[in-house]
């Protein structure tokens, strides 16, 4: 079996990832989302926009893989939701700095669901944050 | 112009098939701050039972880009893309992606809802191999503000 004894309400991963500009770049080169309000303070601006903000799915990216880490071989990631609900504003000189903490939400034969709790600023911003992992 | 409420049901056909390469899971590793080698490195993949390096959970999504162009396109839409806000995303997995699979993409709106001027439209791409399998379904619901929101 995967080797995985946790209890319901255990923390498995704490993680502070910082971003930056550059981040959103290359997140859009990779995923292939070029909305400029990913990178252009005006369009931003002219849509009403506090500033330049991350991708959702940046976020929600970077928002599981300290699970991923933490699981390693012994399961993988079979489910995935976010609810986004809160804009992530990258600031041109000094990033975004995201805290995730991913704790144990239930535990049953099919595996673990994992609830991540993604904040900036001190404030969440995914909601119903939860990974479904299958164990190997 | 609101969301037509006709698009609830709707079956598309399917996009091109998408080639997962082992570079481009590579960087896409890379932009999520991926650092499990198992993403990275075929060796430590192979080793963990996997044909070549696995795909990030949020992978689909490269896939599902054409999906979703497939429905902003769709004339009768009415989906202003400068009006669009990601709602919500989830992917169900029946198994995770590989470089080296080749995934055929079709997408269906299952949903449309009015909720205070805005339309909440439900579409989900489900993605099989080139076997035929189910690997992966991505079920993103966007948000369309309405013309005073």
């Amino acid at each position: 079996m995967s080797g995985i004894s946790v209890a319901v309400g255990d923390i498995v991963a704490e993680h502070t990832q910082h971003i930056t500009r550059d981040s959103l770049v290359r997140y859009a080169g990779a995923s292939g989302d070029f909305n400029p309000i990913h990178y252009r303070d005006d369009i931003a601006e002219s849509v009403g926009l506090p500033g330049v903000l991350a991708h959702g799915m940046l976020t929600m990216g970077l928002a599981v893989q300290p699970v991923v880490d933490w699981l390693g071989t012994r399961g993988w990631v079979s489910d995935y939701q976010v609810r986004f609900t809160r804009p992530v504003v990258v600031d041109p000189a000094e990033g975004a700095t995201l805290t995730i903490i991913a704790k144990v939400g239930a535990v049953d034969d099919a595996g673990l669901r994992i609830d991540l709790t993604v904040s900036f600023n001190d404030a969440t911003v995914l909601g119903k944050a939860q990974v479904r992992v299958t164990l190997s | 112009m609101p969301v037509n409420p006709e698009l609830q049901g709707r079956a598309f056909p399917p996009v091109a098939p998408y080639l997962v390469g082992r570079e481009k899971v590579r960087e896409f590793a890379r932009a999520v701050f991926a650092t499990s080698p198992l993403s990275t490195d075929p060796d430590a993949a192979i080793a963990a039972g996997y044909p070549d390096v696995v795909a990030p959970p949020t992978f689909p999504v490269v896939v599902q880009e054409a999906t979703l162009a497939q429905l902003l396109a769709e004339p009768d839409a009415g989906i202003d893309f400068s009006r669009v806000v990601h709602g919500d995303q989830r992917f169900t997995y029946s198994r995770p992606v590989v470089a080296g699979d080749e995934l055929t993409a079709t997408l269906a709106v299952t949903s449309i809802k009015t909720l205070g001027g805005n339309s909440m439209v439900t579409a989900e791409s489900t993605m099989v191999d080139a076997a035929g399998e189910h690997v992966v379904t991505a079920i993103s619901t966007l948000v369309v503000r309405g013309d005073d929101a």
